[in-house]
């Protein structure tokens, strides 16, 4: 039995029908065919899936996509705007903060959120907010440089 | 003319990233065809069975399934192959689909396809299997046990192979006239590499052309290509094009042909529709090939003042329960060949047997048998500083092979390029403040506080590899690259490698070569990279050798297209050929900078051949493979300082240095991060990963259970170098993927040690020190 869903995703409005055990995130990649939100683990551990949800981060595979209707999502698709990167983007461009790009979309989100709660964050909170996001090739180093930096531009800007 | 600036040695922001933080890479499972089917797997639940029957017939009539197939339905089909043949090496059969028994938990028995994702997993929960249990093995050093049960008819007492290096002879006489002879049992754990990208694979069968397409997460993907053609499928090659477009991270573990990709490449052409299948983490817990996995009787042997005389290592490693593409050099020549380390040796022997075990198989898991060379020399030179009461700089530096440039042969067959070993140590040093951590120690040991300091300094083999002496150890391939650079008659340059990039950043490092050399800004050089349809032929990516060995290819075609521009500029000057230099994107007449014609020029004229040299073939498009001539040898001095809490046995990482030499530098940005990267896995090693096993069920079979290093168990990490080119290569590189991980792990471990030091604690045999071990370690050791 399929149900009805609904729900705007990066500005766009979308409406399936699905199965009731879908994942979001499955919902995201395959129905609406936005694949830079990645499946990293069946476990929830990883965050390659995060995504904005109503502005919070969560993670994409943590809802089924019918417990979602009604809701606003940010994917990584949408972060960029009018073709301007993100600073948080242009942070992990800068300093090197990604290298195979697998968790990165689930990071820059994470980061997204973090820095909205922490305009002004310290490397050891940076490093335990971001306890729900895995990365296996860059230690982690650059990624918090990437935050740091892009906690600078924003500060910056207000 | 303006000079072109030089690119190559700087850290230019890589060109690939704007696709990746964007969330627009295309890795395997983002490629979409029409009428994909999905494909799930039937696997074994149990470590060790024979299979009775598989009952389909439920299976089959579940709505949306397309075909169910078993081992016996896939006539034709050879075992999966092995890559490296050591003598009277035991090799047992490796079905694609297992139809006689199971030998490990996750071993697949039947594919089931369907229209989605969900009826074919629902599907194969139908699939009834009647198993036989049997008696299963899965612990390293219990699998040649007197009563263990037998995995393969091919291998008695589960033994794939004993092999040895060394002068057992040498060191028998060196340990008889020694002061002190150090020994202690070494257990190197078995790890999973988990790249954040699970495997997967799209196989797609053109019944019009009888074409072949795999999408594969693939180091190598010709690689690929070769063994399953060849040796499984018996498909022709050329009817097969094999694509890895962006790969998630591998470390190794992408490397290897592994039954999923092989059976959805022969089913795609059953039932004539693309055939999709994206690994879960608890199948690559399950399936991907794991690492490490040793259990070793060290002893080393030492003079009154604390020179090593002799070293004698027994090591038993674990193959798993087949054999991985290129598992049985692991143990052996990538291992015991480093067990010179880089210290005067005079006399070493090592005897290594690889055991079968109801366990998934092992094979090359980044740093591959060199990190597990070179924690067993850290470890053992740190139990002889002990056992003599020196310390552990001094007992280094008294053992350092002295400063060389152009070779030194080892006791273990490996002929070192090029080293300055004391150097990166004393830079580390001075990094460190040794002295002063030491008075520090001190004031803190008077407090109870445990602070604990532990170094490092490794070498390593990479650049794999001189096809001659790899085909003379047993390897089933030459490892050799290849690189293509086609000049476009606009100017722009398409470059096609060989080697594979899942991380390590070659569209920006391979561009830096290509426009330094043509003297051309990066943005007209595009690297094309990761498909069998485009590239020549590749070994791939893995071991250190994308920069050295795909990147000398590059260069020597480069060399080439200059050859032949300067054929053409020479006849459009009217000069001699061999007056005509290259030099900031242009053929000039030597010593006439006005005289000259640019690049773009000389490429349009070799595309327009109106005026143009007698007897020469127009286009400009040039072909190399390099074969390097020795491996080449990174080495390093790391150092790690951990604090233990005393109540918990929590170790924190309080400061970690790397001193690394790795050659000349392409990209010191992308250097950096492939150490930083490195040294969280070796960390990850020490302190927190562990593949588990209890009666052949695997444990740790999700990333609940199999701790990942996380940010906040890191530092930010302190890293320099050295820099100490190799004559291996024109380019001076020597390799940088692999130094972090192989350091780390006994810098981390030789810290904790240190830090116990003060309750009796002088070696710890198992990894990782979790808290809890940490804590039981600090309860039955306190005095």
């Amino acid at each position: 039995m399929k149900l009805p869903v609904k729900m705007t995703i990066n500005g766009q409005s979308y409406s399936h029908e699905v199965e009731p055990r879908l994942l979001l995130v499955h919902y995201i990649r395959e129905l609406v065919g936005l694949t830079g939100t990645h499946v990293g683990c069946d476990t929830s551990q990883c965050g390659a899936c995060t995504i904005l949800m109503d502005g919070k981060a969560v993670k994409a595979c943590n809802f089924f996509a019918v417990q979602c209707d009604g809701v606003k999502i940010t994917t990584i698709e949408g972060l960029a705007k009018n073709g301007d990167l993100h600073p948080i983007q242009q942070g992990f461009w800068e300093k090197h903060g990604l290298q195979c790009g697998f968790c990165t979309p689930g990071m820059i989100m994470a980061a997204h959120q973090m820095l909205e709660r922490y305009p002004k964050p310290s490397e050891e909170q940076i490093r335990h907010q971001l306890e729900g996001n895995l990365c296996r090739c860059t230690g982690y180093h650059n990624i918090v440089k990437a935050i740091q930096w892009a906690a600078e531009q924003m500060a910056g800007k207000k | 003319m303006a000079t072109v600036e030089r690119v190559l040695g700087k850290s230019i922001k890589r060109r690939e990233d704007p696709r990746f933080i964007t969330g627009r890479g295309t890795y395997v499972d983002d490629v979409k065809l029409p009428g994909t089917t999905w494909a799930a797997f039937v696997r074994s639940p149990h470590a060790h069975a024979r299979i009775k029957k598989i009952d389909t017939a439920a299976a089959l009539k579940h709505p949306g399934v397309v075909a169910i197939f078993t081992g016996k339905d896939m006539t034709g089909v050879n075992s999966l192959p092995c890559g490296w043949l050591l003598p009277e090496l035991k090799v047992p059969p490796h079905m694609p689909l297992a139809s006689d028994a199971a030998r490990c938990v996750g071993d697949p028995v039947a594919i089931v396809i369907a229209e989605s994702h969900d009826a074919a997993e629902d599907a194969a929960e139908k699939v009834k299997v009647t198993w036989e249990v049997l008696p299963a093995v899965s612990a390293t050093d219990k699998a040649t046990a007197k009563g263990s049960t037998q995995i393969h008819e091919v291998a008695p007492s589960n033994t794939a192979f004993t092999w040895q290096i060394g002068d057992a002879a040498a060191v028998e006489t060196a340990f008889r006239g020694a002061a002190r002879v150090v020994k202690k049992k070494i257990v190197n754990q078995r790890l999973v590499a988990n790249p954040m990208e699970p495997r997967a694979c799209l196989a797609s069968y053109d019944r019009a052309t009888g074409d072949l397409t795999l999408w594969v997460t693939s180091q190598n993907p010709h690689v690929h290509r070769l063994l399953m053609c060849a040796f499984v499928l018996g498909i022709p090659e050329h009817k097969v094009r094999v694509i890895a477009p962006d790969v998630g991270g591998a470390f190794g573990s992408k490397i290897f042909l592994y039954n999923e990709e092989t059976i959805c490449s022969w089913a795609t052409k059953q039932i004539k529709r693309p055939v999709r299948w994206t690994s879960s983490r608890r199948e690559a817990f399950l399936t991907d090939a794991h690492g490490r996995d040793h259990v070793t009787e060290a002893e080393m042997a030492f003079d009154a003042q604390g020179k090593i005389v002799g070293l004698r290592v027994k090591t038993i490693a674990n193959m798993g329960a087949y054999l991985s593409t290129f598992a049985p050099a692991v143990p052996t020549y990538l291992y015991a060949t480093l067990l010179n380390g880089v210290y005067t040796i005079p006399a070493i022997h090592a005897h290594v047997t690889g055991v079968f075990t109801n366990t998934t198989p092992v094979d090359a898991y980044r740093g591959a048998g060199r990190p597990e060379a070179a924690y067993l020399l850290e470890r053992m030179i740190d139990a002889g500083a002990a056992a003599l009461k020196l310390d552990p700089a001094d007992i280094r530096k008294k053992n350092f092979i002295p400063k060389f440039e152009n070779g030194f042969q080892t006791q273990v067959a490996l002929n070192y390029d090029s080293g300055n070993y004391a150097a990166a140590f004393d830079k580390l040093l001075g990094m460190l403040d040794y002295k002063k951590f030491r008075s520090e120690q001190q004031a803190a040991r008077k407090q109870g506080r445990l602070l604990g300091l532990g170094f490092s300094t490794y070498i390593e083999a990479c650049s794999i590899a001189p096809s001659k002496v790899v085909g003379s150890l047993g390897a089933q391939a030459g490892l050799y690259e290849s690189g293509k650079v086609r000049v476009h008659p606009t100017g722009g340059i398409t470059v096609y490698t060989g080697s594979h990039s899942h991380g390590q950043g070659h569209e920006t490092t391979f561009s830096q070569l290509v426009a330094d050399e043509l003297g051309v800004p990066m943005e007209s050089v595009e690297i094309v990279h990761g498909d069998t349809g485009a590239i020549p032929f590749g070994m791939g990516t893995y071991g250190s050798r994308s920069g050295s060995v795909g990147g000398t290819a590059l260069l020597m075609s480069l060399q080439k297209i200059k050859e032949k521009g300067k054929k053409i500029a020479a006849h459009l000057l009217e000069a001699s050929p061999s007056d005509i230099e290259y030099t900031n994107g242009q053929f000039q007449v030597k010593g006439f900078p006005g005289k000259a014609v640019p690049f773009g020029q000389v490429a349009l004229t070799a595309y327009v051949p109106h005026n143009y040299p007698a007897g020469l073939e127009p286009g400009l498009e040039e072909t190399s493979f390099y074969d390097p001539s020795n491996f080449c040898f990174p080495f390093g001095a790391h150092a790690c300082v951990v604090e233990i809490d005393r109540d918990t046995g929590q170790v924190k990482i309080v400061r970690y240095l790397a001193v690394d030499d790795v050659g000349n530098v392409m990209n010191p940005m992308i250097v950096d991060g492939m150490v930083h990267g490195g040294i969280a896995q070796g960390v990850g090693q020490a302190l927190c990963e562990g593949a588990v096993y209890d009666d052949g069920q695997l444990v740790t079979g999700s990333m609940m259970d199999y701790a990942l290093p996380k940010a906040d168990m890191l530092p930010m990490y302190e890293t320099d170098r050295t820099v100490t080119p190799t004559l291996v290569n024109p380019l001076g590189v020597k390799g940088a993927g692999e130094t972090g991980t192989i350091a780390a792990t006994p810098a981390v471990m030789n810290a904790v040690v240190d830090a116990l030091a003060p309750l009796g604690v002088d070696h710890i045999e198992t990894m990782p020190l979790t808290a809890g071990r940490v804590w039981t370690i600090m309860q039955s050791a306190k005095r």
